[in-house]
């Protein structure tokens, strides 16, 4: 008897550690193949867009296909796009974080805003471009830069609120009321010290933020709508590199395809530096 | 934060400064405030404006905008039952295909993973997030349409699609684009999101609950399955849901591999389209005051619907993660 | 944080009445101590509807450490988050009676609390620099309420770190981060950031109890050497420390002010049997 459960007990021990074992070689494998996904994007942007970087990208505008054109306007309008969306979108996001954390406590008006604010993080890009095209497009008599920053500043809205308000839920209360206890009013409390001990985390939310929003296309077909010539112009139609990215992709001109792709080599690794850099600066605080 | 003990209702202390004469203060506060409110007059705003937009295809065609599969611009006849269809079925597909692996990557990072290659991981896993959604559009395009035109669908198609009942989704043209390719790249963006979540929550697991079951001598998986999940179950399922909710309104990627034709087909390998897509495509065509832009503000409207359900019930799960 | 909490246990329901230890307590806080700073009567105190200090009288001497003990709950923080008005940050927090500071009622809603905390500085059980170099976090405090020049307020900062028993440490690091300092370093900036405001009354809570043993008897060598031009009272755990440093001594019990005595008195002849009990160990 003993010996036949001690027989049942090593089968099922087998069995068990068998399932173990297949189910570790799963995981391996799915985040090999995660990897891989990664791997695979990175490898096919620089064997199609790295030939085709050259000087002229940066030095010339778009242009019809065959005539050499560049993506200078479209870089530099997305630079233009991204910077004055995010210069708009942080100060409200960092005052919406700063109430949730210091000033909301508890309150009615504090939970609705922290679940809308966290609804705007994940909702569809594009309909934040369908909302600003009835909002601001159709009543201002047309697609303009100006339309296409007030996007992205939505999008950057969110995601400062998200990181400002976990960075000051981290600080320690008592920091607050040695302040406090200085005789300090709590505007310079939250102004001078909770934001600068939080400035790290917050930094690395705008850096997060940038990389997001600069890489974005459907929210500015609707409202920047894009520009083929030189353009700073922000009350026109207003140039960016996704928006050309997109035009060019699908075009059937050899030339604009490789335009594309050295456009979208440059953008995936501006946003993915940019992510690099965001939590190297979380690292070096903690 | 949990400074502020229980506050009760019949004590009304003043607030710090009320009685210090510091207008900065009040001023500060309040921009705050208002700040706050300005996020809520956004949301409320988007709502009403895509609603207004839309209201002229809502008063024409009724409630039979939503099951309409209709979508002729010539006939001004529109529907939303295509692109409805497609965007949950993509939606759905793509969860099908994502969460398995993503579970997966976040057991390994949680539990298998030798500490030193934690965080290059991590890192390789959130940067996938990270990159633009046009991007896994040209890739999607340009490696994996044609990998699905051949080998994948043809095997596919003369395999599984030879068996009854099953078999009908599995059959047509291998034309690499469609509903199946749409659903796997969406399963690619989603991924990292899910197991973003899947990791952290595990990692909210008390050790001492693992240590124990480790005690009785069960396996890493029983660990997890017997202890890990059943703990944090209802975050799991949030974080699926997140994914969902990112799903649901992808746009770029979709754009560029679904086929974006405007018909329901039986089989997965077939063209359509999500409601996403279509805007994104139809939107340059439209004119101003047409009834075809205010359909397709219409279908901004469902699509806004549909996500604002879903990323709600995904945040209500995760609340108490949120809270941990 | 963890204070903060824990004083807010409610007392235990059913235990006895002790309302006539108040009463016995103020006669003799009075006989003690004729120049009282801080003068307080029938101090009731709420979280919520908790009761947390029930009838309280105890008087303040002028340059005197006054050394406050008990067990925890006792109240004993929650009093001393009284007297620089900390608990007003907080909604349902309130306290009623008289806590009497230079003819004033500083429980009394219209009182300045900027004002007030410029007069009562507070040093935290954990070092609270703040992020910025070790001159400006003394210069934080003193711009609050004074307008200095550069000059004056580099005279102010040596000043402040100098009573401190800091300045010779940090002397040659004046703009480097306060975060580097170590934990005993750190609570003597915080000792110097409030001295440098130039406060009547400073709180002391548990002001040593993250520190190692030397760090410890610096602070306590430094309180000492404080009482000279203030008016101290110090929340503490360890009753040694009380005996070094305070020359008056409160226990408090349940929200309650059992005694309050001379230190050498409290702890070799209390009048209360609680007393008794808490200084022998028998509970606590």
């Amino acid at each position: 008897m003993a010996a036949r459960h001690a027989g049942v007990a090593q089968g099922l021990g087998r069995r068990r550690r068998r399932a173990d074992r297949i189910i570790r070689a799963l995981c391996v494998l799915a985040t090999l193949v995660a990897c891989g996904f990664l791997v695979s994007i990175l490898g096919l942007l620089f064997y199609r867009g790295f030939g085709a970087l050259n000087a002229n990208i940066f030095l010339e505008v778009t242009k019809p296909p065959g005539s050499h054109g560049g993506l200078l306007n479209a870089i530099v309008g997305s630079i233009i796009q991204t910077t004055i969306g995010t210069a708009i979108g942080t100060p409200i996001g960092l005052l919406v974080g700063t109430y949730l954390a210091e000033y909301a406590q508890g309150s009615r008006l504090g939970g609705m805003v922290r679940f809308v604010s966290d609804i705007l993080l994940s909702a569809p890009s594009i309909l934040i471009g369908l909302f600003v095209y009835s909002a601001l497009v159709v009543p201002f008599g047309g697609f303009s830069g100006w339309a296409g920053c007030v996007a992205l500043a939505i999008i950057v809205i969110p995601i400062v609120v998200r990181t400002t308000e976990d960075m000051l839920a981290l600080l320690p209360n008592t920091l607050r009321e040695a302040v406090i206890a200085l005789g300090a009013p709590k505007w310079k409390m939250v102004v001078l010290v909770c934001w600068r001990a939080a400035a790290s985390g917050i930094l690395t939310g705008v850096l997060l933020a940038i990389a997001r929003v600069a890489g974005e296309t459907a929210p500015l077909l609707f409202t920047s709508l894009g520009n083929n010539g030189w353009s700073v112009d922000l009350s026109k139609p207003f140039p960016s590199l996704p928006l050309t990215i997109y035009a060019y992709a699908g075009s059937p001109y050899q030339d604009w395809i490789d335009l594309a792709w050295a456009g979208a080599l440059l953008i995936t690794l501006g946003v993915l530096g940019l992510n690099i850099l965001a939590r190297g600066v979380l690292r070096k605080k903690a | 934060m949990s400074q502020a003990p229980a506050a009760t209702a019949a004590t009304t202390a003043l607030p710090a400064h009320r009685g210090s004469g510091s207008t900065a203060d009040l001023v500060f506060e309040h921009a705050c405030r208002a700040a706050g409110v300005l996020v809520l007059v956004l949301l409320g705003a988007i709502i009403v404006s895509l609603f207004i937009g839309g209201w002229q295809a809502f008063a024409r065609f009724g409630a039979g905008f939503v099951t309409s599969v209709e979508w002729d611009p010539v006939q001004e006849v529109f529907g939303a039952g295509v692109s409805i269809y497609g965007t949950v079925l993509t939606a759905v597909l793509a969860l099908l295909i994502a969460v398995p692996v993503a579970f997966g990557i976040a057991f390994y990072l949680t539990e298998l993973a030798p500490e030193w290659l934690r965080r290059p991981v991590g890192t390789a896993i959130e940067l996938l997030a990270a990159v633009p959604s046009i991007i896994y559009g040209m890739w999607g395009f340009f490696v994996i349409a044609p990998l699905m035109a051949d080998p994948v669908q043809p095997f596919i198609i003369d395999t599984i699609g030879e068996l009854p009942v099953v078999g009908a989704l599995f059959q047509g043209p291998p034309f690499g684009t469609g509903l199946a390719t749409a659903a796997l790249i969406l399963a690619i963006m989603v991924l990292p999101f899910i197991a973003a979540v899947m990791r952290d929550v595990f990692l909210t697991v008390p050790p001492v609950y693992k240590e124990s079951a480790y005690g009785l001598g069960c396996t890493t998986w029983e660990v997890m399955k017997g202890v890990v999940l059943p703990y944090t179950r209802a975050s799991v399922v949030g974080g699926i849901m997140l994914g969902l909710g990112r799903a649901l309104g992808e746009t770029m990627a979709v754009t560029f591999v679904i086929g974006n034709a405007n018909r329901i087909s039986t089989s997965l390998f077939g063209p359509g389209n999500t409601i996403a897509s279509l805007v994104a495509l139809e939107f340059g065509e439209s004119e101003l005051g047409s009834l075809k832009l205010s359909a397709l503000l219409a279908l901004g409207f469902i699509l806004f619907v549909i996500s604002f359900i879903v990323l709600a019930t995904s945040r209500f799960l995760l609340r108490s993660r949120l809270k941990a | 944080m963890n204070g903060t909490m824990t004083e807010q246990t409610s007392p235990t329901p059913g235990s006895p009445p002790q309302g006539s230890f108040g009463g016995l307590a103020a006669r003799s806080a009075a006989a003690v101590n004729p120049t009282a700073r801080i003068s307080i009567r029938n101090l009731e105190f709420f979280y919520g509807s908790n009761r947390a200090l029930k009838g309280i009288n105890i008087d303040y001497p002028e340059r005197q450490v006054t050394g406050m003990i008990g067990p925890s709950g006792c109240g004993k923080s929650t009093l001393l988050r009284v007297l620089n008005r900390m608990y007003s940050l907080y909604p349902g927090q309130r306290a009623t009676g008289e806590v009497m500071m230079d003819g004033r009622n500083i429980v009394a809603p219209e009182v300045d609390l900027n004002d007030l905390r410029s007069k009562v500085g507070m040093v935290f059980q954990k070092p609270t620099p703040f992020p910025m170099t070790i001159h400006e976090n003394i210069a934080f405090g003193v711009r609050l309420h004074e307008k200095l020049n550069k000059a004056q307020m580099d005279e102010r900062v040596e000043w402040a770190l100098t009573r401190a028993a800091l300045w010779g440490e940090v002397k040659d690091r004046l703009h480097g981060s306060a975060m580097g300092l170590s934990g005993g370093q750190q609570q003597r900036l915080c000792i110097a950031r409030t001295i440098a405001v130039r406060p009547e009354v400073i709180l002391f809570d548990e002001p040593t109890s993250a520190l190692d043993p030397i760090s410890t008897l610096k602070i306590e060598e430094l309180i000492d050497e404080l009482k000279q031009d203030f008016t101290i009272a110090i929340v503490t755990h360890n009753m040694q420390q009380a005996a070094r440093c305070a020359d008056q001594v409160a226990f408090f019990y349940l929200g309650e002010l059992i005694e309050v005595a001379p230190a050498a008195e409290l702890f070799t002849a209390p009048r209360q049997q609680k007393t008794q009990e808490y200084i022998t160990g028998r509970f606590g």
